[in-house]
């Protein structure tokens, strides 16, 4: 074979066989770790998995923070307006976290329907809102601010 | 008064981008001189008018006009003058608007700094930095109009900037990300230039290369500052979230790492032609990219601001335009420039085909995380988010595997080398890192594989350039000597290199010996974490210029002795009525101990403290910087100066032309 030719086709295998090694990595990495998002209603309609992660969002429902007097568990409730879901979480809430205000809790759902809760983000302005939760709110006919259109 | 001043001057300058791009081009290809030469001047001309634009709201910003839209919505009286001033590019229509004046900075760079280059080739690579300046100037004028007043309805007092926003890593990381960001326009000019002018040889890659090498310098430091900002300002002490806009800036950088090492081979060998201008449209493309990802507010990201659909469809478009119209010219005129030399496959350019292949399937992977949830959520399947663990699972291996052939390519040779010369030179440093590897982890137990393999190959890779280093200096006379026969080239070549394992060793060691403690403190009380005991003091109210904090007062010893006092605050800024925390951090080369504040919790006083030991944290950072400075230094390098030192003949030559 001629050599710029063969040099050619050892470069293809090389990058063939190097990419598929990298899309192995890539189905690897991807799997068990794509979090699903669910609004309340479908958590309360029992559409969510249990057991495996997901990420609920929606508005925190006001009053709903309870602190606890030992350690840093807090329990609180994230609604839709057409559903409300229980969320566990332990550790340091983000400083925008608060009644009324838009957030994501990301978690295992268990058996009582409770969304144990690894991580919980809050909005980072006044103005921003989570596209998920926005359309959550919006799919149950309430503007971003929870205010029934 | 000032802000119409500033439209107007911002309306003129797109005038001048629309001639740019029009009249340059029509010279280089009817051969007229005049045309030509009249870019550098548009190019001037423009930085003319932006820069008067730019200053016209940062008058604004200054004076508090808070009849002007942006001023109203990010600033306040009670600011200090610094962050009225950097409030101007905290928010989207002034952040655009330092995008465009940056980019007329590096245009004006190129028509200042290449006058050695052929009149066409200047000519052409100037008119495509006016269309992207089109491009950007018309999405500032049309859809985000910074100038844009509040009449009637001029509020008493602005909202405030974001306190976020208020921190001095924020004055300089967007104007450096963006420095970087929009510096692969440059390399994008020159490639799409070749295409147009159906040359691309050695002295092309020796013009394209010092900008290339910039743009990747600024754009280091920028994700560096970002990812030090992060740190200690969002008060939970992580560096690196995987968030997509931090992938925005995060995959030109790996396309331009790529770039600037398949620069070199076009330049040393003139090989791999058609990839480098490839790899050039993509590495911009992915600037932009990241631009809409940031602008349009498609994904959940810590970055977004508040957003306008008809924005994100814009840079839809341009990003088509400019993907789309690049890529076809590739197709009909990559063949005219494609190279047909050969090498052997143990050779330097088959080592920097390796990097090349590792950090565009690394971008790829990125830009697919990154993109998944768009895509997942276009096909209706639901709304997913694609968190660290993928990303780590990917993107670590290919970094692991990088790093043996980083070792072997600054010793080997160009065109053909031998295994066996690769085991005399390298056998020594492949040892030392097996030891250091073995041994060095024993200093903290217990003992950790992760960082063992770290130790080990960034051994290897400071071992193998210390080794080759030695070799050079030794083959001069004396040590001047020998140290006066190191190019800049190769020295900045040894600074990147040094700082990418510093930075392998900081990503693993801190990722690994991290100690997190969250928990419950009452003043009075004392945790031990890691060897250091921090003692919460006292909790005292405190007052700033524009907010009131609680601050947490502890000392931290270690062994009886004091470490160090560190002041935490939780604060509440008085416009806007936000909380922040301020976490408080001891620094070290060796380790960090951050103390920030979570909320008061029950009634007695206590808090939820968050005590964090960070091990080595820093070096990564200072990798990123060493990378940094490592590509400035190929600038001094006397291949390039040589170009600047023709500079004086340049305008006679250009008078002749007129």
């Amino acid at each position: 074979m001629h050599p710029v030719r063969r040099q050619r086709l050892l470069l293809v295998l090389f990058v063939v066989v190097f990419s598929s090694a990298a899309i192995g990595l890539v189905v690897y990495g991807l799997r068990g770790n794509i979090n699903l998002f669910f609004p309340p209603a479908q958590v309360v309609a029992g559409e969510a998995p249990v057991g495996q992660p997901i990420r609920v969002g929606g508005m925190v429902v006001d009053g709903s923070i309870e602190r606890s007097a030992e350690d840093l568990s807090v329990r609180f409730r994230l609604t839709d307006y057409s559903g409300e879901v229980p969320v566990v979480y332990t550790g340091i809430l983000p400083d925008l976290f608060g009644e009324g205000q838009g957030a994501v809790a990301s978690g295992v759902l268990n058996d009582n329907g409770v969304l144990e809760a690894t991580e919980v983000l809050a909005k980072h302005d006044e103005n921003y809102m989570p596209p998920e939760v926005a359309e959550a709110l919006e799919q149950s006919g309430y503007d971003h601010s929870g205010v029934p259109k | 008064m000032i802000p119409e001043v500033g439209h107007f001057a911002l309306i003129i300058a797109l005038c001048i981008a629309l001639i740019q791009v029009t009249v340059p081009l029509w010279g280089a290809w009817r051969g007229n001189l005049a045309a030509m030469s009249l870019a550098p001047r548009l190019a001037l001309g423009q930085l003319l008018f932006v820069g008067f634009s730019f200053a016209c709201l940062a008058l604004s910003f200054l004076q508090d006009d808070f009849s002007v839209q942006v001023v109203a919505n990010n600033s306040n009286s009670l600011l200090p003058p610094i962050y009225k001033f950097s409030a101007l590019w905290g928010n989207h229509e002034g952040s655009l608007l330092l995008w465009v004046l940056i980019l007329s900075l590096w245009s004006s760079a190129v028509a200042l700094c290449s006058r050695q280059l052929p009149l066409p080739v200047l000519a052409r690579v100037l008119a495509v930095m006016g269309g992207v300046a089109v491009g950007f100037l018309s999405f500032s004028l049309f859809t985000s109009n910074p100038f844009a007043r509040l009449l009637p309805g001029t509020p008493a007092d602005g909202s405030d900037l974001n306190p976020l926003l208020q921190d001095p890593g924020l004055i300089i990381h967007p104007p450096l990300l963006y420095m970087g960001y929009v510096g692969f326009s440059v390399a994008f000019a020159f490639a799409i230039a070749a295409l147009l002018g159906g040359r691309l040889d050695a002295s092309w890659a020796r013009w394209s290369r010092p900008w290339t090498n910039v743009a990747w310098a600024f754009l280091s430091l920028g994700i560096m500052l970002g990812s030090w900002w992060a740190y200690y300002e969002l008060g939970w002490g992580g560096w690196w979230f995987w968030d997509p806009v931090e992938n925005a800036s995060f995959m030109p950088w790996l396309a331009g790492t790529a770039l600037v090492h398949s620069l070199a081979v076009t330049e040393k060998r003139g090989l791999f032609k058609s990839w480098t201008v490839l790899l050039a449209i993509f590495a911009f493309s992915l600037s932009l990219l990241g631009t809409f990802l940031v602008r349009s507010g498609v994904l959940t990201s810590v970055h977004a601001f508040a957003t306008d659909p008809e924005r994100g469809l814009f840079i839809l478009i341009f990003l088509a335009i400019v993907v789309g119209g690049s890529l076809v010219l590739y197709a009909l005129r990559a063949p005219a420039v494609s190279s047909r030399v050969s090498f052997q496959w143990v050779s330097r350019e088959s080592l920097l085909l390796v990097n090349n292949v590792v950090f565009l399937v690394a971008t790829l992977t990125v830009l697919f995380g990154t993109l998944f949830p768009l895509i997942v959520d276009a096909l209706g399947l639901g709304k997913v988010s694609v968190g660290p663990p993928y990303f780590n699972a990917v993107f670590v291996p290919l970094m692991a595997l990088l790093a043996p052939f980083m070792g072997l390519g600054p010793v080997s040779r160009w065109k053909q080398d031998s295994t066996a010369r690769w085991r005399t030179q390298l056998w020594g440093a492949a040892l030392a890192a097996v030891i250091c590897g073995v041994t060095l982890p024993l200093l903290q137990a217990p003992y950790n594989i992760w960082v063992a393999l770290a130790v080990l190959l960034a051994a290897w890779l400071a071992v193998g350039l210390g080794r080759d280093l030695w070799l050079r200096v030794r083959s001069g006379n004396t040590l001047a000597a020998g140290l006066r026969r190191l190019t800049p080239s190769y020295l900045g070549m040894l600074l990147a290199h040094l700082g990418f394992a510093a930075c392998i060793l900081g990503v693993v060691v801190t990722s690994q010996y991290t100690v997190e403690h969250d928990l419950k403190m009452r003043p009075g009380d004392m945790r031990a974490v890691a060897g250091y005991e921090f003692h919460f003091d006292e909790l005292a109210p405190v007052r700033g210029p524009n907010f009131v904090a609680d601050e947490a007062r502890f000392t931290v010893t270690r062994d009886g002795r004091e470490v160090a006092r560190l002041a935490p605050q939780k604060r509440r800024y008085l416009a806007s009525g936000q909380v922040m925390t301020e976490a408080a951090i001891d620094p070290g080369l060796f380790r960090d101990l951050f103390v920030a504040m979570g909320e008061p919790v029950g009634a007695e006083g206590a808090w939820a403290i968050r005590l964090h030991y960070k091990p080595m944290v820093r070096w990564m950072w200072l990798g990123a910087i060493l990378m940094a400075l490592g590509a400035f230094t190929t600038l001094f390098d006397r291949r390039y100066r040589r170009q600047r030192r023709a500079l004086p003949a340049a305008p006679e030559v250009l008078a002749r032309g007129v």
